[in-house]
Order: C-alpha cells, then structure tokens, then sequence
C-alpha cells in the first residue's frame, strides 16, 4: 500500500530560531494522526508546512496524487498546489473566521468550493450545501444566514462542512475544538471520528489536548523546541510515554 | 494464538531522577484457541502490564509478543491498530468513550470500524445490550452517566460485539451482581467453544476457577532483583 502522505526531513527555520527540524513521517489512508506539544513547539509551523501554507527550507512531502502517485509538493508549481488545496485536501482553522468567508451566507461558504472545482448549476450547489450542513447538525433555514450569526460552535462546524464537500481525502486540523465550550466540544469530537470513519478520510490534528488525541488520533507525534521527541500509537504515547518531556506532558494533565 | 517468549518491561521515570523500575524479566506464555488463561498474582504484580503489553499500549524492551503472525513488540502503530480492529479485542477495567454518544452506537463501534452495515451492527448491539440487562430506555443515553456496573456491562458488550480471534480481559465481573456475572460467563464459555484465545485476570475466585482451563502466576515473570 503506498501512503497518502510521506514527509522527509522536513526543516523550517525562521531566520537563526528553529521552527521544526528534520521532521519525517508517514500517513497512510485512513489514519488519522495527532501532534501534540507546548506553544511554540512547532506544530503549527510543522502543519502550514505539510499543507503548503509555508515553504520549509529543507525536506519533501510527498503526497499520493489521484493522478500521478506520489508527488513532492514542495516542488509542485503554484496552481498545482493550489488545485490539491481545493480538491484532495482540506484546512480547519483553529478560528473559523480564519477559513470562513464572514459576509457570505452559510450556503455560499459550502457553495464556493464546489464552484471553485467547476461546479455551476445552481440548484445542485445549494442542494449539496443543504446537505452539508445537515451532516453538520446546522438547520436548513439557517442556510442564508452569515456566519456573522452563528455561534462559535456553528461556525466551527461551518467551516468543516465548507471543507469537507468537495471530498477531500486529507484534512489538516489545526486546534479544531480550541476555544468551544466542553458540551460543543464533544459534540464536534463525536462528528469529526464519524466523518473521519463513513467518508475514509486521513487527518493530521494539532491540539495541546490530550483527551482530544486520545479520543481522536490513532498515532500521535509529541514536539518539542522543533523537533519530534517521541511518536507512536496514541495510547501507547500516553500510557507508556518513553522521553522524559512528553513524560512530563502526560503527568501534568489535570484530573477531571 | 497468543504467545509471550522472553519478554522484558521496565519503566524509566525521567522526571523522577531517572529511576528505573524494572517489572518484568523472562516472560513466557502460550495461549491456544479456545483456551482461557487466568493471570494471577497480587496487585502491582504485572498483570495488567502484561496485558497492555499484548495489546500495544505499553512497549515491550526485549523478547517476542505474538498475536496471530504479528510480533507486537516490534510492530508499525498501523498494524497494531489492524489487530485491534481484527483480531485483538480488549475488555478494561474502565470505559473511555466520547462524550454524548449514545450507548448503543458506543457498542457497535467495533462493528461500523470494520464496515459492518449500519442495522446489523446496530442489531448486534442491541442484543448484546439486552443479553446484558441494560434497559432499552438507556440506549440513547451517553454511558458515562451510567452506574459503576452499567459501566462495566457496556464496556463488556463492546469487546464482545465483534467475534475477535482472540480476546484479553481485564477483571470483567468485578463490580457485577450474580446475575449478570453468570451471563458474562457465559458470552466467555461461548467465545471459548468458538475458539476464541483469552487472556483474563479475574480477582473473582470462582469466577476464575469456572471459566480458565489454565492459570498462571505473573510472580514468575518478576525481574529476579524484586522476587
């Protein structure tokens, strides 16, 4: 089986800092992976780097492409990239607003990535953003309102609609239930693993919640000052942590 | 089915100077299909470290853990979690599940992972659930507002909504009433008959000496500094 993704010696600094170092792993379909690590460890410099949100300095992704295989898109040209943006992969924002169009209806948010792929007649569009934002537990007579009147949770939940109806086939994360209350976290949890299991998507979550991992995440990579310290299954991470810093995280988690 | 040969455990504690702790030196088991191995020993005695050992979640330094044709001690994390999902079920002391999801979609989990069709999967749970004596009208309800026992019953029906090859119990009659201990039992006396290979630590005297053709004491696997 090839991977859906396969990372080599990524590095990524920022001017004499390190942002990550020499980071390597595979992801293959289906699997979804967790990254998890104190503010400033890398992670999100490590996830904008996989997605193409920024260039690393060294390294290789290599993503499973429908239609040449295996493919370093560090090296892929600009629309390239960009077409894999809107078709084969997908980007949750820690803050919806960051992924959302905010004067745009709820169903124009889902509708224009349809569009963005050549979707045109109308009636399928709003069909299909209907849909969606079912899936998504937001009603359909909400479908014109803007996001600007949703709650944090629906919009949170928007935006995983707005990302996910294009079928795409790896998600990146990045904090997706940073900042909702608990009562809609679980709720998106719950969502995000049925989606995740019905539609065979891989996912790469960053979170510093380790129940979210643990619940979410089949691997987990833990990061520390650029560099993985330690990976592999989640609950064999958490049970039987083996470097002394991700020790350190699983011991310090309050107990509910 | 299930075979342990050499195989070694200890903790470093970082944090804590380094201390090493070791928990296990030399162990060694073989587990047949259709047979149920009972692990004995006091607590703190490794029990529960060499199940988790089986399963993956904890590493083991040295030796060979197989489950199937799978040497777990050396596995990628995706062909542990193939085993989990195929062959290895595991019954714990405790149910972790998301919160708010219905307890009959809690147990057919398993089922949906390996793309059973939504209503039988369903189905399965439902008669488990019963088989079990949870009452209907808890099904919608989240199990984490279950009672201790309810708890325990879930948690069992889950490891048992799917027929795994093989089979790992942690202390599945601890907190229940006769009644039910008897029909967990009996799903133990079924998988057997199946063909199933278990491993069960049971405090439960009886409850061992009915079900486990064999037991063995984790004392014998105990680093000899400690012994």
């Amino acid at each position: 089986m090839t991977p859906l993704l396969d990372v080599q010696n990524l590095s990524k600094n920022y001017g004499q800092r390190i942002g990550c170092k020499d980071v390597s792993f595979d992801l293959y379909p289906g699997e979804v992976m967790g990254i998890v690590g104190e503010s400033g460890s890398g992670k999100s410099t490590l996830l904008n780097c996989l997605a193409g949100h920024l260039e690393p300095d060294h390294g290789k992704v290599l993503f499973d492409t429908k239609t040449d295989g295996l493919k370093d898109t560090v090296t892929m040209s600009e629309p390239e990239r960009r077409m894999l943006g809107r078709t084969d992969w997908a980007f949750v924002h820690q803050h919806a607003r960051d992924g959302l169009r905010m004067g745009v209806s709820a169903g124009g948010n889902v509708g224009e990535r349809l569009m963005a792929v050549g979707a045109r007649h109308y009636g399928n569009i709003r069909a299909q953003a209907a849909d969606w934002l079912g899936r998504v537990e937001i009603r359909e007579d909400r479908i014109d309102d803007r996001p600007t009147a949703f709650s944090g949770g629906m919009q949170q939940r928007l935006q995983i609609a707005r990302n996910l109806v294009t079928g795409p086939r790896l998600v990146f994360m990045d904090e997706p239930t940073g900042g909702l209350d608990v009562s809609v976290q679980a709720r998106l949890l719950d969502m995000i693993r049925e989606l995740v299991r019905d539609l065979e998507l891989s996912a790469i979550i960053v979170t510093h919640d380790l129940a979210v991992v643990r619940l979410l995440a089949d691997r987990l990579m833990v990061m520390k000052d650029g560099h993985v310290v330690e990976t592999g299954l989640t609950d064999q991470v958490l049970d039987d942590p083996q470097h002394s810093y991700s020790q350190l995280l699983v011991s310090s988690v309050l107990q509910v | 089915m299930i075979t342990v040969k050499n195989a070694t455990k200890s903790f470093v504690l970082h944090n804590q100077g380094g201390a090493v702790i070791p928990v296990m030196a030399n162990g060694n088991l073989t587990v047949n299909p259709g047979e149920c191995v009972g692990l004995t020993g006091a607590s703190g005695a490794g029990k529960s470290t060499l199940m988790r050992m089986i399963y993956g979640n904890y590493l083991t330094q040295s030796g060979e853990i197989r489950v199937g044709d799978l040497n777990v001690a050396q596995a990628e994390p995706r062909e542990i979690l193939q085993m989990r999902k195929h062959t290895l079920g595991y019954v714990s002391q405790f149910l972790r599940v998301v919160p708010r999801v219905p307890t009959l979609n809690v147990v057919a989990e398993p089922l949906l992972q390996l793309g059973t069709p939504r209503d039988a999967a369903m189905e399965r749970a439902s008669e488990l659930l019963s088989l079990l004596r949870i009452p209907e009208r808890l099904w919608d309800l989240s199990p984490l507002t279950f009672s201790g026992g309810e708890q325990q019953r879930v948690n069992i029906a889950r490891g048992f909504a799917y027929d795994y090859p093989a089979l790992l119990l942690d202390e599945p009659t601890a907190s229940l009433d006769g009644r039910n201990r008897e029909t967990v039992l009996g799903l133990i006396e079924t998988a057997k008959a199946r063909g199933t290979a278990i491993v069960g630590i049971f405090h439960d005297e009886a409850a061992r000496k009915q079900v486990c053709t064999r037991e063995i004491d984790v004392i014998e696997f105990a680093p000899k500094a400690a012994a």
